[in-house]
């Protein structure tokens, strides 16, 4: 990408492109932020507006989506210019998803307000600030070409995962503990999930910027550090299962 | 293709890929006068594989097909060496006739150029002065075939006394290429064959390379990214007398290793 | 363009000029049509000029006379061979039939002068009736004998009647007996068949073009059976065979400049190589068909190169590709395709050569030749020869004759390029 194209409007066309995705990236994180931020503050409005705003992802979305049409059936682009133009399609359609979870974790805000506030909330802004400065990254990295970025927020995820699965652990210590927080706890216990979904969606983003730059997809295994689908409610008991009478 | 089946396991993988490949360039070196077209190009070509050659106008890619059956012989103040084996033999060694090769290496213009002559006439003309024929219905059988094949028979079998000259730019490409085959060859080289051709005619002519394909060895010189990515299996990059980058048409048009490769196929040449 | 001023449109700029630009346009073309209509015009005076002047030669003056066959004038030993018959004074015969019609003039001068009234191949034209009939003989027939040039001129109106009864060249007493024949209804014109199929004679009456159509016709032969061929393959050599060098430049150059060489010079080689050292014999078409050749040649191979370079590129890139040999290509694709200009560049060439006097003047083809030729190495001439000769006889006569040789030379080159055209066509439809 060292010289520009030839024709000097399919460079401006790919250059829309991009701003498009940047403008989406930009809303998605800043969405994700308010999401978490009236979870913690038990903001209703900003989860209102949060919840709102998804629209304008979704519109987002559906203009990259037929701009990407447009490129290729009048410029039929090829070698790094087709995997931008396929990248970008890719990444609006997992931005559009971001967009999606953080206006789930925002719709839950109305209804955790009205219940007691549970301990376990601070989890909550601990996750969702590392799923943040991941799209935050994948994004840096899209917008430099970065695949070296990409790799670490890919492997960042792993991080994610844990603490998904130690959030997974504590929220299901709470209930145990106080079944009326069970409410409160499951709706927290959702948030924590998209959150673990978000960062998933960031991740790959991250392999679709390695794509983007090398032309090849990312093979070796993911690290995952999600081992909740695993985890049983609570410690076995130490006695032998009674025997059925 | 013929794969070597039984294979000693222990050995590397890429000895799966097919036996020795239909054409070797070796170092090859091509000078118009004191211009040198072609710098130490090597290239090999596959049996049974459309291997397409891009590149900038004056890259060099037509003077190498030119190579392919000699054509370059005609001009006085051009100068050829390094090797080309065909099959194994030097094509520009003593004992090979330009003629006898030009039976073997058929070639199809980048203008249609049927002969002022009938159609039949056309695709009879090679199969004739190579004394291919003993009677006349083996030379019909042969004409016919050879359209047949070119997939013109249908639209000229009723007039096949026609001049060939009367029929459009695609049938006049098409018997171009009926002509070509006519001779039985085992290598067909096209230079921009559809470059003078409609999208319908182009459409046409590229569904019969890829049949065929399947008995012939074809190397097609074309400007069009879009053609060389739809009709090859093989893309071979020239640049200033050069072969920049060779590789599966697939990988090329993807995934060019080579940023003047790149540059060209997506148009940003400075 | 300086925004102060109000800003033209390129438009009215365009329309101004406009109609200059037409103008222009118009007086290019009236300048074409006037420059054509010149053309014609010259044409259409010539050609009339000549054939107003010659047409009259296709017709020549008879006078009905009665003749006796008489025996003892052509037979006096009565053998009736064919040989005898030959020898018999008929010169006499057609004198004594003259004064028959006119009885009444005695003396030998005013017999003379009537004997003049009729040609002096009158005798000849009644040997043949009786050659032909050899049962004439004895009997008396009303014949037409040619009259003399002095009274056809009279009769076709060319000599001036004078004042004193006389005429050009015919005294007043043979204008009297001439007008005593037309009242009789004694004098008549004839087609010409002697002008279209003899000889040439001293005498204008009696002088043919045909020996010159057939000398002519024997030397285009000759000139096309050597510029032809030789030509043409000098031409397919040069231009599709010979490598690019100093030496094929300098054979294309000096080719170029023989077309120019006067044919005057070529005259002179004829003379001296061909006559001189090879010892041909002179004024044959033979001689004058090789010189005529030499002159043809650079023509013919300038006219073949153009039409073979002009042959597409492609069509011989098509044959090599399919392994067609160098004479293949050239003699399956590039020589039927540049035919048709070769034979147009032959045929201007021949043309030329159809036209040339001088140098056949050299190899002696101007000596005056009677008869008929029918072999290559018979002495002949041709017809602008022919039509040189008669122009610069004296005798009124001959004026009419070179107007008219002149049209059948004309005629001669008409059939020559149909021939050609013809030809064209026929190679042209092959394909």
């Amino acid at each position: 990408m060292s010289n520009d194209h030839i024709v000097k409007s399919y460079d401006e066309e790919l250059g829309r492109l991009n701003d498009l995705l940047a403008r989406m990236g930009g809303i998605a994180e800043k969405q994700l932020a308010d999401a978490v931020q009236a979870v913690f503050k038990r903001d209703v409005e900003l989860a209102a507006n949060t919840v709102a705003s998804d629209q304008q992802i979704d519109a987002l979305e559906h203009q990259i989506d037929a701009f990407v049409v447009q490129l290729l059936a009048l410029r039929q682009p090829i070698a790094d210019d087709l995997r931008e133009v396929i990248a970008a399609l890719k990444i609006a359609s997992h931005l559009e998803r971001v967009g999606d979870y953080a206006a789930n974790i925002a719709k839950r805000v109305p209804a955790l307000c009205q219940l007691p506030v549970v301990k376990s909330v601070h989890v909550i802004p601990r996750m969702g600030g590392l799923a943040q400065s991941m799209i935050s990254s994948v994004l840096d990295a899209y917008a430099d070409r970065d695949a070296h970025k990409a790799i670490e927020v890919r492997n960042a995820d792993e991080q994610v995962d844990e603490m998904y699965t130690s959030v997974f652990r504590e929220l299901l210590t709470y209930m145990m503990e106080d079944p009326r927080d069970i409410t409160a706890c499951t709706h927290l216990l959702f948030a924590a999930k998209n959150i673990e979904r978000i960062g998933d969606h960031a991740t790959n983003i991250a392999e679709y910027v390695y794509f983007l730059v090398h032309g090849t997809a990312l093979t070796d295994e993911r690290p995952k550090g999600d081992t909740s689908p695993s985890l049983v409610s609570s410690p076995a008991p130490s006695g032998p299962i009674p025997d059925a009478p | 293709m013929e794969f070597v089946t039984d294979l000693d396991t222990s050995g590397p993988p890429d000895s799966i890929l097919p036996t020795t490949p239909k054409i070797i360039t070796e170092g090859l070196n091509v000078f118009y006068g004191d211009n040198q077209a072609l710098i130490s190009v090597n290239l090999n070509i596959n049996e049974n594989e459309v291997t397409a050659l891009i590149g900038p106008s004056g890259c060099g890619k037509s003077t190498y097909l030119r190579c392919l059956n000699r054509m370059n012989d005609d001009i006085e103040i051009c100068r050829v060496d390094g090797r080309i084996l065909l099959d194994g033999e030097d094509i520009y060694g003593r004992q090979l006739d330009p003629v006898q090769l030009r039976a073997r290496v058929g070639m199809v213009f980048q203008k249609p150029n049927p002969f002022p002559k009938s159609i039949f006439d056309n695709v009879a003309y090679g199969p004739k002065i190579h004394g291919l024929v003993r009677h006349k219905a083996d030379l019909e059988e042969i004409v016919m075939n050879s359209l047949e094949r070119a997939g013109l028979a249908n639209e000229v079998r009723d007039r096949l006394h026609e001049p060939g000259t009367s029929l459009s730019g695609g049938q006049q490409q098409r018997l171009c290429i009926a002509r070509a085959i006519a001779v039985q060859p085992e290598v067909i080289l096209m230079d921009e064959p559809c470059s003078a051709l409609d999208p319908i005619a182009t459409a046409k002519i590229e569904e019969l390379i890829d049949e065929l394909r399947q008995n012939y060895t074809i190397i097609i010189v074309t400007h069009s990214m879009q053609q060389a990515a739809r009709v090859s299996q093989r893309t071979a990059f020239f640049h200033l007398g050069e072969i920049v980058e060779i590789g599966e048409t697939a990988q090329i048009f993807t995934n060019p290793r080579d940023e003047r490769t790149q540059g060209y196929i997506t148009g940003r040449f400075g | 363009m300086n925004n102060d001023q109000p800003a033209i449109s390129i438009a009215d700029t365009v329309a101004k000029g406009l109609r200059r630009r037409r103008a222009a346009e118009i007086r290019l073309r009236i300048y074409g049509i006037a420059a054509i209509s010149f053309v014609l015009m010259a044409l259409v005076v010539l050609l009339g000029s000549i054939v107003s002047k010659g047409i009259s030669a296709f017709q020549q003056t008879h006078i009905a006379v009665l003749v006796n066959f008489d025996r003892e004038k052509i037979d006096p030993a009565g053998s009736g061979k064919i040989e005898d018959l030959r020898r018999g004074d008929y010169d006499g015969i057609a004198r004594n039939s003259m004064r028959a019609a006119f009885p009444g003039v005695s003396g030998r001068r005013n017999r003379r002068a009537l004997g003049k009234m009729i040609s002096s191949g009158a005798g000849d034209q009644l040997r043949e009736m009786v050659m032909a009939n050899p049962n004439l003989i004895g009997t008396r027939q009303r014949v037409w004998l040619l009259a003399s040039d002095e009274i056809d001129m009279l009769n076709k109106g060319y000599a001036r009647r004078k004042p004193d009864g006389s005429a050009t060249k015919v005294s007043r007493r043979q204008v009297a007996w001439y007008d005593a024949l037309v009242v009789k209804g004694a004098v008549e014109r004839h087609l010409n068949w002697r002008f279209l199929t003899g000889g040439d004679s001293r005498e204008p009456e009696q002088a043919g073009v045909w020996a010159a159509v057939v000398g002519s016709a024997l030397t285009m032969i000759i000139t096309l059976m050597l510029a032809f061929p030789l030509g043409v393959a000098a031409a397919i050599y040069l231009q599709e065979f010979a490598p690019k060098n100093r030496w094929t430049d300098i054979i294309e150059v000096n080719i170029n400049n023989l077309a120019a060489v006067p044919s005057i010079v070529f005259g002179l080689l004829g003379l001296t190589v061909i006559l001189g050292f090879f010892g041909l014999p002179r004024s044959t078409p033979l001689v004058g068909g090789i010189v005529l050749a030499l002159m043809t040649l650079p023509t013919v191979i300038i006219a073949s190169r153009a039409a073979l370079m002009s042959v597409p590129p492609s069509i011989r890139e098509a044959a090599r590709g399919l392994g067609a040999s160098s004479s293949q290509v050239v003699f399956h694709h590039v020589l039927p395709l540049a035919m048709p200009g070769i034979m147009t560049g032959t045929i201007i060439g021949m043309a030329r050569a159809l036209g040339e006097t001088a140098p056949l003047l050299m190899i002696g083809m101007v000596a005056f030749i009677v008869d008929v030729p029918s072999k290559f190495e018979d002495a002949a001439t041709v017809l602008p020869v022919q039509i040189y000769l008669w122009a610069d006889s004296p005798e009124r006569g001959f004026v009419e004759k070179t107007a008219a040789a002149t049209m059948i030379l004309l005629v001669f080159l008409l059939a020559m390029n149909a021939a050609a055209i013809l030809l064209r066509k026929k190679f042209e439809r092959k394909w």
